[in-house]
C-alpha cells in the first residue's frame, strides 16, 4: 500500500482531532479528541518507520503510548474532580481562573 | 630571641580581644591593666630583640605563613627583624607604655575607659605590623590598621559633632595618601614582580632591575604621596591639627610620637629606592621644608596649648622629611627617636595640664601654673629646651645634624630651615611662658582647683623628661665624637647617601650661630609674653591665627564645588537618569501587563485555541524560516 494512504489518514484524524478539541464544550470529548492526535502521529510514525526500515520510530511509539497511558490517567482524575466540584462537565463552567 | 618577635605584635592583639570583646564586661580599672601589661610585655620582648639584633649586626626574615600565594604571586607573611625595625620596636612599645600608664589615670573617669585601651591595644599592633613587616603589603596591613586606630580614636568622644567630624576628615586626608602608597606598591609588583624588602633592594642594587630612572621617580613619589597623607605633609596636614579632637595621650602617642612617622619610616626603609629616584628626593625636601616653614609659622598664633603642639609636629615631621630629601636617612630616624621623646612629654605635660584646668585648652585662660604644677612644670619645661634645640639636649643633637646636612646640601635652604627651627624656639616658649609664668588669667573656680597630677601621670612624664634630655647622645656630632652610635647601629640597613661631611670649623660655626638665635628667640618670646596682649590680630597675625585659610581653601576650592556637583548629579543624574530608568521599567511592567491581562479570560476553551494557534505558528516559523 503506498505511503500517502497512511498520510491521509493520519492527517484526517489528527484534523478532526484538531477541530473536536477546539469545538466542543464537554471535556470528556476534548480528552478523546486529543488521544486521537496522540493516536495519529503514532500511526504516521509506523507508516514512516515501516517505509525506511527503521524500526527506532516503533520505539517512540511505545513511548508515547506509555506517557498517554499516564496522561489518560491524570487526566480523568482531573475530569473526575471537576464532575465532582461542579457537577458538571462542561468547561465553559471553569472559568473561576479568571478570579 | 628572634624568632620570638610574632610575640610583640601577640600581646597587644590579645590585649585588644580581651578589652575589646569584653568592654561591656570587662571592669574599668582592669582594662587598663591588661593594656598596660600587654604593651609592657611587648616591650620586654622588643628589648630582647633589641640586644640581639645590636650584638649580631645582621638582619633576619621571621616567615610565619604563606600570606598570598596565587601563581606567579607569592606573598609571605613575614617579619623584617634588623636595626631599623628593631629601633622603631623599641620607640613604639616603650613610649607606648608610658602612655598606656598616663591613660589609666588620665582617662579612669571615662565611661569609656575599657574601649580606649582596646583601640589603644589595636592601635600599638598595627604599627608593630607596620614597622615588623617584611614586604610592602604587610607595611600597608599596618599603615590601614594605624588610620583606622586614629580615625576611632579622634571621634573616641562621639557626641560631639565636631569630633567625629575631626575623625571623618583625618580619615579621608589618609585615604587620599593610601591610593598613592597603593599605586606605588603596584607599580612595584609590576615592574620588579615583588614586594618583598629584600628583593625589590636586593634587585636595584644589583643593577638587575631593567627598569628606567622615571620608573623608579614614580614609585618614590606615589611612596611618598602616602607618607604625605599618614605624617601630614603639605598639602594633606589639615587632619593633623584637627585630630586633637581626640584624647590628649591618643595625641602623644599617635599624633606625635609614632603613627605620624611611619611615613618617614617607609622612606628611610625604602632609601635604597630613593637614593636611585633624585627627582623625588628633591620633592621629598622641598615639601618637608615648605612644610616646617608654614606650620612653625601658624604656631605662632595659636592660642589652643593642644593646636601649638600639633602644628610643632607637622612641623618637625617637615624637619624629617627635608633630612630624607637630601639623603640623611638616619638623621631622620634619629629626629623620630628624639621628637618621640619630647613631643610625647609635651603632650603629656599639656595633657596634665588640662586636666587641672578641668578641660581648659585656651592659653589666654592659663599662667603662672608653675606655683601649683612643679612636676608638669618642669619637665615641660625640659620638653620646650629639647625642641628648641638648647645644646645638651635631645632635640639639639637630632636637629643640629638635619640642619648640617642641609647645610651642605644647600646653604640657601639652610638658612630657611633655621628660620622654621628659630619659629618653634619662639612658639615653644611663648606657649611655655604663656601657661606656665606669670599670673593666673582663669576663673577663681578653675584657680581653687588646680593642683599637681596623680604618679601614673607624673612618672611618665618624668621618664620622658630623662629620655628628653639624654636620648641624644646616641647621635654625638662628629666634631665631639668620631663615633655616632645611632648610625653605625642602623648601618648595615639604611645609612646616609650623598651626604657631604663638612669641615669642623663649619660645623662649630652653624652650632654656635643656630644656638645663639634661638637663645635669642626665646629671649624675645619672654619679653613678648611678660605683659600678654590678646587684643584682635591684624595683617599677617590674623592670616596666621587663622592657619593661612588653608581650610577655607580646601573648602573652597574642593570641598564645595565636589558638594555643588554631588548636588547637581543627584537632582539630574540620579533623579531623572537612573530613576527614570529603574521607575520607567517598573511603569512599563505595569502598563503592559494591564493589557495583557485582558487575554486570561478564565474560558478553557479559549486557552486550548490560543494554544493551538501558538504551535501553529511555531511549525508555519519553523516550516518557511528554518528550512
Amino acid at each position: 500500500m503506498p505511503i500517502q494512504y497512511y498520510l491521509f489518514l493520519s492527517l484526517a484524524l489528527f484534523s478532526i482531532g484538531i477541530m473536536g478539541t477546539l469545538m466542543r464544550r464537554n471535556a470528556i470529548v476534548i480528552f478523546m479528541c486529543i488521544e486521537l492526535m496522540l493516536n495519529a502521529v503514532n500511526l504516521l510514525l509506523v507508516a514512516f518507520s515501516k517505509m525506511n526500515n527503521d524500526p527506532g520510530a516503533q520505539i517512540f511509539v511505545f513511548f508515547i503510548m506509555v506517557v498517554a497511558a499516564a496522561e489518560v490517567a491524570v487526566g480523568l482524575a482531573i475530569i473526575v474532580m471537576m464532575y465532582r466540584k461542579v457537577h458538571s462537565v462542561d468547561i465553559n463552567i471553569l472559568n473561576r481562573l479568571k478570579h | 630571641m628572634t624568632n620570638l618577635v610574632y610575640l610583640v605584635p601577640l600581646f597587644p592583639l590579645i590585649g585588644f580581644l580581651i578589652n575589646g570583646l569584653g568592654w561591656k564586661k570587662v571592669p574599668k580599672s582592669l582594662g587598663g591593666i591588661i593594656g598596660s601589661t600587654a604593651v609592657l610585655a611587648s616591650f620586654v620582648v622588643s628589648l630582647g630583640i633589641f640586644f640581639e639584633v645590636k650584638s649580631a649586626g645582621t638582619a633576619t626574615s621571621v616567615y610565619l605563613f604563606d600570606f598570598i600565594k596565587s601563581g606567579d604571586l607569592n606573598i609571605p607573611f613575614i617579619f623584617q627583624v634588623d636595626a631599623l625595625s628593631s629601633l622603631f620596636l623599641l620607640i613604639i612599645t616603650g613610649i607606648g607604655f608610658l602612655i598606656h600608664v598616663y591613660s589609666t589615670s588620665y582617662m579612669h573617669d571615662d565611661e569609656g575607659v575599657v574601649k580606649y585601651f582596646a583601640y589603644l591595644n589595636l592601635f600599638v599592633f598595627s604599627m608593630l605590623l607596620l614597622v615588623l613587616g617584611g614586604n610592602y603589603l604587610i607595611m600597608f596591613i599596618g599603615w590601614e590598621g594605624v588610620g583606622l586606630c586614629s580615625y576611632l580614636l579622634i571621634g573616641f568622644w562621639f557626641k560631639r559633632r565636631d569630633f567625629t567630624n575631626a575623625a571623618k576628615k583625618a580619615f579621608v586626608m589618609n585615604r587620599i595618601g593610601d591610593l598613592g602608597f597603593l599605586v606605588g606598591m603596584l607599580l612595584v609588583l609590576y615592574n620588579f614582580g615583588t614586594l618583598s624588602y629584600q628583593d625589590f633592594f636586593g634587585q636595584i642594587n644589583d643593577g638587575t632591575a631593567l627598569v628606567n630612572s622615571s620608573t623608579y621617580n614614580w614609585i618614590a613619589i606615589c611612596f611618598f604621596i602616602g607618607a604625605m597623607g599618614k605624617s601630614a605633609q603639605l598639602p594633606l596636614y589639615t587632619w593633623l591639627p584637627d585630630a586633637m579632637a581626640g584624647p590628649t595621650p591618643v595625641s602623644a602617642l599617635i599624633h606625635a610620637a609614632t603613627m605620624v612617622t611611619a611615613g618617614i619610616y617607609m622612606i628611610a626603609r625604602s632609601s635604597a629606592l630613593y637614593n636611585m629616584a633624585p627627582a623625588a628626593q628633591s620633592l621629598v625636601a622641598i615639601i618637608g621644608l615648605a612644610t616646617a616653614i608654614i606650620a612653625a609659622s601658624i604656631a605662632i598664633k595659636q592660642y589652643d596649648i593642644k593646636k601649638v603642639l600639633a602644628y610643632s609636629t607637622v612641623s618637625q615631621l617637615g624637619f624629617m622629611f627635608l633630612a630624607l630629601g637630601v639623603g640623611a636617612y638616619t638623621t631622620a630616624v634619629f629626629h623620630v627617636m628624639t621628637h618621640a621623646f619630647f613631643k610625647a612629654l609635651l603632650f603629656l605635660g599639656s595633657g596634665s595640664v588640662i586636666h587641672a584646668m578641668g578641660g581648659e585648652q585656651d592659653i589666654r585662660k592659663m599662667g603662672g601654673l608653675n606655683n601649683k604644677m612643679k612636676i608638669t612644670g618642669i619637665t615641660f619645661l625640659i620638653g620646650c629646651l629639647a625642641i628648641a634645640g638648647i645644646p645638651g639636649f635631645s632635640g639639639f643633637f637630632s636637629k643640629d645634624e638635619i640642619l648640617a646636612a642641609v647645610y651642605a646640601h644647600s646653604p640657601v635652604m639652610y638658612y630657611l630651615t633655621l628660620g622654621a627651627a628659630l619659629m618653634t624656639a619662639f612658639y615653644m616658649f611663648r606657649l611655655y611662658f604663656l601657661t606656665f609664668t606669670g599670673t593666673f588669667r582663669g576663673t577663681e573656680e578653675q584657680k581653687h582647683h588646680l593642683h599637681e597630677s596623680p604618679a601614673a601621670i607624673t612618672i611618665p612624664l618624668s621618664v620622658l623628661a630623662i629620655l628628653s634630655i639624654v636620648g641624644g647622645y646616641v647621635g654625638l656630632p662628629p666634631v665631639i665624637s668620631e663615633h655616632h652610635t645611632l648610625n653605625s647601629y642602623l648601618a648595615p640597613v639604611v645609612s646616609n647617601f650623598n651626604v657631604h661631611h663638612l669641615e669642623h670649623a663649619t660645623e662649630w660655626m652653624l652650632m654656635g650661630l643656630s644656638t645663639v638665635l634661638v637663645i635669642i628667640m626665646i629671649g624675645v618670646a619672654y619679653a613678648r609674653t611678660k605683659k600678654p596682649d590678646f587684643s584682635e590680630n591684624t595683617g599677617l597675625a590674623k592670616v596666621l591665627e587663622n592657619k593661612w585659610y588653608v581650610d577655607e581653601l580646601y573648602d573652597g576650592v574642593i570641598v564645595h564645588p565636589l558638594g555643588g556637583l554631588s548636588k547637581i548629579l543627584n537632582n539630574i543624574i540620579e533623579k531623572l537618569g537612573i530613576d527614570g530608568i529603574v521607575n520607567g521599567t517598573g511603569k512599563l511592567v505595569n502598563w503592559g501587563s494591564g493589557k495583557v491581562r485582558i487575554l486570561q479570560s478564565g474560558q478553557v476553551g479559549f486557552y486550548i485555541f490560543a494554544m493551538v494557534l501558538g504551535m501553529t505558528i511555531i511549525f508555519a516559523i519553523s516550516f518557511f524560516w528554518i528550512q
